[in-house]
């Protein structure tokens, strides 16, 4: 198959690929560029296991071509925190278990910060509806949503701080 | 014939550790070891592992549920650039052997289909090529030719099934695989003397643990060595090793499982043979590393885990008093197209067929049957979720039909806290327990009786509002008996589940621990962590905790029936005691005192009494690794400091006869829970107002994680319920082969909050009287959530015998009773 070249920024570093144009987001991210924290569960877009924000909005790359993210800013789990230096929401699922096989964390996650930009401090309500985006198979969600509030008040704390 | 009641004289236990003590790690809600990886996408998983040169494989799927392959023309495919081996079945059986099956006489499962498929989904031919694009591309140009057989999906006309609608002919002329009779105790005087029978007819649709992540392998084969180097995300690897390695058709040695992060399995990745065999067999025909990793419709349809199928036919004995006496029933499981557990999900069932209470005997027919179905395996409870759902809906049945309270019924029946050890008529042995206090603590946390005048008024108010109750087992900690005991002939019957641990101190005083199965989801690392720390007195920070691969393995057998903390709290003490051992020998020497006048505290060891007179470990740990020569000159005090040590299980004994199975299954963990549902009656949905879940696993090492399968569980439970089920139609064909159509619970089907109470009653058999809990929530929430629909809906006379309770069936149930209530009505 004929491949294209795509320039895509992810995580703020610019990279030049030639892919073929059928080249799922997802693949692209985890195989050419070597993020594997996004991960791939049902492939058609309803576990959420894959999101990743594009342009900053919460984005299935499962069902997004690469091609499609040409010109456009990607952003993985890996622009978080590192393991030394958790990010608030990082903290915040750590604190409140709210996480156990860690397979749809980081689309969690991803959905999280997008919503979090929108509102820096959301209700357990707006918390649970936005939540019922993605599948955990693990947790319940309970102590997913006990995380996202954890990480709001540790976010208010960092501002206080500052 | 065992008899149930009090074991007058109880077996002793071998525990080197009471529960009764002051602890000050194990019991506190340490954050996971495991977590910090995840969370900045660092985990390992299977599709992470990239090896040099490495190949990528696609299955061709069988579409059709039952046919004969004629011809498989694979030259359009072998001719793409980029395609490096296109297998079929003819070519994989020269290569592989069938793959592993605890049924006796086994029944013959091959990684690619020979000469037959026997459901859709099944694999007919393996392609590997540069990218797995490129295997998809080629699997699209192999033509086969099938001629259609009969596809048998009702599992009633399975039975009666003849000729070419037989899967497996070679096995007899109808498609029963088993069908055995167990009678345990006086069932038929019981019945013959009854005051009261109570008879229903129950249905529990297949369903499935389909964890987010898929299961996959990436193989590579050394042809220098040749030996098979295989990543997959199994989580009994180490147990099943050997099984990979006689499919491949090489001796075991010549295989190393490594293993990774598993995203989630609730049984389903436990015993992974097919994904592993296929990559192998890719890695060999190329000569380059391969990865297979199903995609979402092999996991659906193909993934030989399917949970139980099962339609029971269930009579419960009472006298005058109330007092249940026996239980009697027929089950008929549709296993599907193969039987690699044998009847074991029978067998587990059997290790709690009498719930909490006091049955005296017990009588069991069970028909295993096949289908044109994905085979089942395990998930989380492995038939004995069933069993839960089957004892306690005609335990809600006997309320129904003889107006009796649900709590006070059940009360009176329970086996009482001083009745343990108790035996129950299978053989098996209740350790401990304490039902009524469960119940009590329950019935409070939910302000039970608050809720019933609550109930009564918006009943008043035209709302249909139920509260559940179901009073469940967990058992925890299989022997291995229950895999075989039920097999007509006996075959391969292992008697063993160990589990072990190695540790290592280093010469700085840092701990690594290897344990012999990943994480899951369950938290072996802080588990583990959290015993040595408690054990030593270290600082869990100081310890860190990796997985052996088969090469460098000791006896493991891996989580499974709600054991694997008991089993590693038992591997790490007994390595630790060793390593404490030492550790006072070498303190000793240094502090000039006795090692019995020695004590751990704080990461050091001291003189009992002594404050100050101690060294620490690291300062022990650098002596015993470089100062051999410091040190008395004994040959049995070699350099280093580490231990391994293998924990068998605590308590077990083999089956006696078929009408007592010995204990096999004896580490009782208990569960109440008690949901308040509201039912619309317009469409169906059944909504939650509230939920107590009370749930006693004995000591439990970390209460936040034993919460997270508390909730997890009972999530998976209400999916089980409400939402979940793989339905095949007329010719075979499956209708949830996405995550479209197999609904799993998301938030907003689930209550808003879990409440969760712990009553903590210790085994008497385990390291710190730990129990198993990782089964958790779904052994119980099925029956918990139709007695409450059942009982919002009581003013309709609505039963409820069979899940899932979709919209659509409570439409048509409550439609029903409409219509019985009001005959007139439905002809106008």
């Amino acid at each position: 198959m004929t491949e294209v070249e795509v320039n895509v920024t992810v995580n703020g570093r610019a990279f030049r690929r030639r892919i073929e144009p059928r080249l799922l987001l997802s693949d692209f991210i985890r195989h050419d560029i070597g993020l594997t924290g996004t991960h791939v569960g049902c492939e058609n877009g309803v576990c959420g296991a894959c999101t990743v924000l594009l342009d900053g909005l919460a984005t299935r790359s499962c069902c997004t071509l690469a091609v499609q993210a040409g010109g456009r800013n990607v952003e993985t789990v890996e622009s978080l925190g590192r393991v030394n230096n958790l990010s608030p929401l990082q903290r915040g699922f750590w604190e409140k278990h709210g996480l156990q096989c860690g397979y749809c964390t980081p689309g969690m996650l991803m959905l999280v910060t997008e919503l979090l930009r929108e509102n820096p401090n959301p209700d357990r309500e707006t918390i649970r509806l936005r939540l019922n985006d993605n599948i955990c198979r693990c947790t319940g969600y309970e102590d997913i949503i006990s995380s996202v509030e954890r990480a709001v008040e540790l976010m208010r704390g960092e501002k206080a701080v500052r | 014939m065992a008899e149930a009641g009090k074991i007058l004289s109880p077996p002793a236990g071998r525990h080197k550790e009471r529960p009764d003590q002051r602890l000050n790690v194990i019991g506190t809600r340490m954050l996971r070891k495991e977590d910090p990886r995840f969370l900045v996408g660092r985990g390992r998983f299977v599709d992470d592992i990239a090896l040099p040169n490495m190949a990528h494989a696609a299955v061709l799927r069988s579409p059709h549920a039952h046919a004969r392959i004629r011809s498989i023309d694979k030259r359009a495919a072998m001719a793409l650039p980029g395609v490096a081996a296109v297998i079929s079945g003819d070519e994989a059986a020269r290569e592989t052997g069938p793959l592993p099956c605890f049924a006796s006489p086994p029944v013959e499962q091959r990684c690619i289909a020979l000469g037959k498929v026997r459901h859709v989904g099944e694999p007919v031919a393996l392609v590997v090529a540069d990218s797995r694009y490129l295997a998809e591309d080629a699997v699209a140009l192999i033509k086969v030719e099938y001629e259609p057989l009969p596809a048998v999906s009702d599992v009633m006309e399975a039975i009666n099934s003849r000729g070419d609608a037989v899967l497996h002919p070679e096995r007899g002329p109808n498609n029963v695989a088993e069908h055995r009779q167990y009678v345990f105790g006086p069932v038929e005087q019981e019945f013959a003397r009854a005051a009261h029978v109570v008879k229903r007819h129950l249905r529990w649709a297949r369903s499935g643990g389909q964890p987010i992540e898929t299961c996959g392998a990436v193989a590579s084969f050394d042809e220098g060595s040749e030996k098979f180097t295989i990543y997959v995300n199994s989580s009994m690897y180490n147990y099943i090793g050997f099984t990979i390695a006689t499919a491949l058709k090489v001796a075991s040695h010549q295989v190393n499982i490594v293993p990774v992060d598993a995203g989630g399995s609730f049984g389903s990745k436990l015993f992974l043979h097919k994904v592993a065999v296929l990559a192998g067999l890719g890695a060999r025909a190329s000569g380059r590393a391969v990865k297979y990793i199903e995609d979402r419709i092999d996991n659906n349809t193909a993934c030989d885990n399917h949970g139980s199928d099962r339609t029971y036919d269930v009579e419960l004995a009472l006298d005058s008093n109330y007092r249940m006496t026996a239980l009697r029933y027929k089950v008929v499981d549709d296993y599907g197209a193969y039987l690699q557990y044998g009847l074991g999900t029978h067998g587990n069932g059997f290790s709690q067929t009498v719930g909490p209470y006091k049955i005296r005997a017990v009588g069991a027919e069970i028909y295993a049957v096949f289908t044109n179905k994905c085979q089942q395996g395990a998930c989380r409870g492995f038939g004995s979720e069933v069993t839960n759902f089957m004892i306690e809906r005609i335990v809600d049945a006997a309320v129904d039909e003889l107006r009796l309270d649900p709590i006070q019924f059940r009360r009176d029946n329970f086996i009482q806290p001083d009745e343990f050890p108790y035996q129950i008529p299978t053989g098996n042995l209740y350790d401990s327990g304490n039902y009524p206090g469960a119940l009590d603590l329950a019935l409070q946390l939910l302000d039970y009786h608050a809720w019933r005048d609550k109930q009564q008024l918006m009943r008043t108010q035209g709302r249909y509002v139920g509260i559940g109750v179901a009073s469940c087992q967990e058992k925890g900690v299989f022997s291995a008996t229950e895999f075989w005991m039920l097999n007509r002939v006996r075959g391969f019957a292992l008697t063993s589940s160990p589990e072990s641990a190695s540790i290592k101190i280093d010469a700085t005083g840092k701990a690594v621990i290897s344990l012999h199965a990943p994480c899951c989801g369950n938290s072996p690392e802080t588990v583990a962590a959290m015993v040595l720390a408690e054990q030593l007195s270290m600082d869990p920070a100081d310890i860190s905790v990796t997985y052996s691969d088969t090469d460098h393995g000791l006896p493991g057998t891996g989580p499974g029936g709600s054991r694997y903390t008991v089993m590693i709290a038992g591997a790490v003490t007994g390595a630790a005691k060793i390593i404490k051992e030492k550790l006072k020998r070498v303190a000793s020497h240094m502090l000039e005192a006795g090692p019995h006048d020695l004590e751990f505290r704080d990461g050091k060891i001291g003189v009992k009494g002594a404050s100050g007179l101690e060294v620490s470990i690291a300062e022990v740990a650098t002596r015993a690794h470089f100062f051999r020569l410091s040190l008395p000159d004994d040959p049995d005090l070699t350099s280093g400091l580490d231990a391994s040590y293998t924990y068998d299980h605590p308590l077990a004994t083999l089956p006696k006869s078929d009408s007592d199975f010995g204990i096999f299954y004896p580490i009782m963990g208990h569960m109440c829970h008690m949901p308040v549902v509201e039912v619309d009656a317009k469409t169906g949905q059944v909504s939650f107002l509230d939920y107590v879940a009370v749930h006693d696993c004995g000591t439990m090492v970390n209460p936040m994680t034993v919460d997270g399968h508390v909730r997890g569980g009972t999530a998976q439970g209400i999916g089980t319920a409400l939402l979940e089920q793989f339905e095949y139609d007329k010719n075979g064909q499956p209708q949830q082969t996405s995550f479209q159509d197999y609904l799993m619970p998301r938030v907003l089907n689930l209550p808003p909050q879990v409440r969760i109470g712990h009553l903590v009653t210790p085994s008497p058999y385990t390291e710190y009287g730990v129990k198993g809990a990782g089964e958790g929530g779904r052994m119980v929430a099925p029956p918990a959530v139709a007695c409450a629909i059942e009982d919002a809906l009581r003013p309709l006379g609505v039963r409820i015998d069979s899940l899932p309770v979709t919209p659509a069936r409570l439409r048509a149930l409550i439609r029903e009773a409409e219509a019985r209530k009001a005959p007139s009505l439905r002809l106008a």
